[in-house]
């Protein structure tokens, strides 16, 4: 069987678990389990990414497994500073990451997507790697070795995307001398419901986790009361989500001005508090066409200023 | 009988194994509400709502069925798109223009260019409507020149489907009836062998329902990539490793097949004869299979090409046709030869002359080489004339890219027929007259003669993803019967289930793609590719 060892392993479906993971063909990879889809890529050595794949695949087969043993916590508000209620390594990450913003209301599971990614890239730390990251529905991982780099696209609104090509929102280069490992994205329209309106949040942080929790508040805070904006308890809309009876967005029409810029302010003003207290290095707030930016001007001075910006 | 990997229950009943599908996942907490499900496709185990998804957004209880969820998937004509068969010039029409609502905030495009009858609504991600007496999920009024047509539009659920796989390659894959294993496990077998390619037949019933779980799961993982142009790697018992993949080069044992030859050394030989002829005296086409001798051969004799006294290693099997000359390898054209004199035993100094002109090539113009013979009847390497070079050129032009192609092979003559109509056999008759089309996503499928509806598509035609599973195993696979209106009438249709394409477009979760094939035909207004 040396020649099958010496095959690249394309596809793998793990029987125990029913975790899978394929070759995308372009050098990426799709690892898939249940609600967690990840998009993988790296760049250096083959030799080296391809032990590295072999052991993210092998922890990726355990993390759901993990999780699921202990949802019923994991789905309940974080409420203490206290000794961590979780056991789990991924489950601690999560935990860890939502407690800088005690005592608003959330649960470890805002964190889920970003601590996922994050437990998975620790994996491609070793020499003859780039870097590497890890897509996890939009929250993002990343691993850059010195001197290496990812630019990275904003894209506002899914809705309007139109395939390869399509103009970028906004790019934004990530080199290993920043402090920002994690980037991640959240808005009424994504796969989670969102109290807020925005289109979208993107945060950058040091970790997944730190950002996907920051995306989820900042996201929250882009709120406003109008007609135009249909909400709904999160209970009707799915079975035991963590968000209970809170009403969640399921629809914005367009907004008068005045509303998307008070919006956008509330947003805003979290935002730099954030930014202040050192939990995230940077976001960008989406909302019916008007952005904000918010401290990436020192990383890239190429960005428009913070007020606000005109979608083209 | 068929051979499994390993069988976890008695063989001895195999034929009385009936395929279920879509088992409704049992309840395993007693205390859960009656109109939930439990979703077993993965460790979360949700428990989900009628009319709701589970965690993933891929599965969701619709109406008390466990069933994948997708947003069911059109697709859209191109402007350059050729017509179905009659089909007039197609329109701009504003009033179809509208913009698609998506609810659900899923990524969508602009549906406008073109109106509703540049759309075409594909069984992709259509779903089913499990007990099959209901009808299919999406019955599609819509025009095509001007005649009202319907689409029936339904994911079929296919215990009894396969792959067919060809392999343009002459190296030898392993022997005839072998099984082929996937991660393991037997997933198919080689079959017979076609002219340049070598066949294999994977998944069908037997592996996906007859054998272990594993074997099931393993199988259907693999038909499941297969059909959805994914590489897989499978192994011959006694023969190769093999990374197949749709349209793409095959791989064998590690390396990728580039050219298929052009034919055998005889075959060769038949070919060219004639533009040889005049430039040479005497040529060789030297095949790891048969080797082909110009003067000896059927074609040479047809020329009146006078014999040049070359005298080649291997073994006679007809004139000019040599068996065992080289064995496989990486010199020439396949072989292990890297100096093509090699096979010359000697010219016979009672026939061969000094100055005879000799042309060695391989069976696919990669290399080739020109030679006189001296005075001593030794071959002497000189620059290949102007025209003999054409004609290698020429056999290099004539060997096409190896590819492996893969088709699906399905029976949909089963109950799926009636979320067609309520007499199920009309359906299949109609489809035997050529008043129904069937399209697998869109792309022609080719209907076997005889009973049943057992149709067979290039799976490269399809849209990417076109292929489900449910955890019978068992794979899902869309298919849409077009026909006119009073056609669909006359032979049972459901048709107060009739809807427009603009209501599917205005209320329907959907996603809009490319048309996928430009030689695909349009579906509507286009008759079956019957056998």
């Amino acid at each position: 069987m040396a020649l099958a060892d010496a095959l690249p392993v394309l596809s793998d479906l793990d029987l125990a678990s029913g975790a899978s993971r394929r070759a995308l063909g372009d050098g990426r990879w799709h690892f898939s389990h249940g609600p967690i889809d990840l998009i993988i890529g790296a760049d250096g050595d083959p030799a080296q990414i391809h032990e590295a794949l072999s052991s993210v695949w092998s922890r990726f087969t355990n993390i759901l497994p993990e999780l699921v043993s202990e949802l019923a916590v994991l789905r309940r508000p974080v409420v203490t500073k206290g000794r961590a209620p979780v056991q789990g390594v991924v489950a601690h990450r999560m935990w860890l990451a939502c407690l800088p913003w005690l005592p608003t209301f959330l649960t470890p599971m805002a964190a889920v997507a970003g601590a996922v990614a994050d437990e998975l890239i620790t994996h491609f730390s070793r020499s003859g790697i780039r870097r590497a990251y890890i897509n996890n529905g939009g929250d993002i991982a990343l691993h850059l070795s010195a001197g290496s780099s990812y630019c990275v696209g904003l894209f506002s609104d899914l809705a309007r995307y139109q395939g390869p090509g399509f103009a970028l929102d906004g790019d934004f280069t990530i080199h290993d001398q920043m402090p920002i490992r994690g980037i991640a994205t959240s808005g009424w329209r994504g796969r989670s419901h969102s109290l807020g309106i925005a289109d979208s949040v993107t945060a950058f942080a040091a970790t997944a986790a730190g950002a996907d929790v920051a995306a989820t508040m900042i996201a929250n805070q882009v709120n406003a009361d109008h007609p135009a904006i249909v909400r709904a308890p999160a209970a009707s809309l799915k079975d035991d989500t963590d968000l209970g009876d809170r009403l969640v967005t399921v629809d914005v029409g367009p907004l008068p001005a005045g509303v998307l810029a008070q919006s956008l302010d509330s947003g805003a003003t979290l935002a730099s508090r954030a930014i202040a207290d050192g939990l995230v290095c940077g976001a960008v707030l989406w909302l019916q066409g008007q952005a904000r930016v918010l401290g990436l001007q020192a990383f890239n001075p190429m960005l428009p200023h913070g007020a606000s910006t005109s979608a083209a | 009988m068929a051979e499994h990997t390993k069988v976890d229950h008695s063989m001895d009943n195999l034929d009385s194994i009936t395929p279920v599908v879509l088992d409704k996942s049992k309840p395993r907490n007693a205390n859960m509400a009656v109109n939930k499900v439990e979703c077993n496709a993965c460790p979360v185990l949700c428990q989900i709502t009628a009319g709701r998804t589970g965690a993933c957004d891929r599965w969701g209880n619709v109406d008390g069925e466990l069933t994948r969820i997708d947003p069911v998937v059109l697709m859209r004509r191109m402007p350059h798109q050729p017509h179905g068969s009659g089909t007039g010039a197609q329109g701009f029409d504003p009033a179809a223009a509208e913009a698609p609502s998506d609810t659900d905030g899923s990524a969508n495009v602009d549906a406008s260019p073109g109106g509703d009858d540049s759309l075409f609504v594909s069984g992709i991600a259509s779903g089913t409507t499990y007990p099959d007496y209901k009808p299919a999920p999406f019955i599609v009024g819509s025009k095509a020149n001007g005649v009202d047509m319907i689409t029936v539009v339904t994911e079929g659920i296919f215990s009894y489907c396969s792959f067919k796989v060809k392999i343009d390659t002459d190296r030898y894959l392993g022997p005839e009836q072998s099984n082929i294993r996937h991660k393991g496990e037997i997933v198919g077998h080689v079959t017979t062998a076609e002219y340049g390619s070598q066949m294999l037949s994977l998944g069908g019933v037997h592996h996906l329902t007859g054998g272990s779980k594993k074997e099931g799961r393993i199988t259907c993982d693999m038909m499941m990539a297969l059909g959805n142009k994914q590489a897989v790697e499978l192994s011959i018992d006694g023969g190769a490793q093999l990374v197949v993949q749709a349209g793409k080069a095959p791989i064998v044992d590690g390396k990728e097949e580039q050219r298929m030859r052009v034919g055998c050394g005889s075959a060769a030989i038949g070919i060219f004869a004639k533009q040889w002829f005049g430039h040479a005296d005497e040529v060789l086409v030297l095949d790891d299979h048969i080797t082909g001798v110009l003067t000896e051969h059927q074609a040479g004799r047809c020329l009146d090409i006078p014999p040049s006294g070359i005298r080649i290693k291997g073994r006679r099997s007809t004139p000019g046709r040599y068996f065992q000359v080289a064995n496989p390898g990486n010199g020439w054209g396949g072989t292990d030869i890297s100096d093509p004199l090699t096979i010359i035993e000697e010219f016979d100094p009672e026939v061969a002359r000094p100055g005879l002109r000799l042309l060695v090539t391989s069976t696919t113009g990669e290399h080739a080489e020109y030679y006189e013979l001296d005075d001593n009847l030794v071959p002497q390497r000189k620059d290949m004339p102007d025209a003999l070079q054409k004609t290698v050129d020429r056999i290099g032009e004539n060997c096409e890219p190896s590819l492996a192609s893969v088709l699906f092979l399905a029976g949909a003559g089963g109950s799926l027929r009636a979320g067609v109509t309520e007499n199920p056999v009309w359906l299949t008759n109609s489809i035997k007259q050529s008043l129904v089309n069937v399209t697998c996503g869109g792309a022609p499928a080719y209907i076997w003669a005889g009973g049943g509806i057992t149709l067979m598509v290039d799976v490269t035609r399809m849209p990417d993803n076109s292929f489900g599973y449910v955890p019978t195993p068992a794979i899902v696979a869309p298919i849409e019967f077009s026909m006119a209106l009073n056609d669909y009438q006359r032979l049972g249709g459901h048709m107060d289930c009739v809807r427009t394409l603009d209501d599917i477009v205005k209320t329907e979760r959907h996603r809009i793609i490319d048309w996928v094939d430009h030689a695909s035909p349009w579906p509507l207004a286009q008759k079956p590719m019957l056998g």
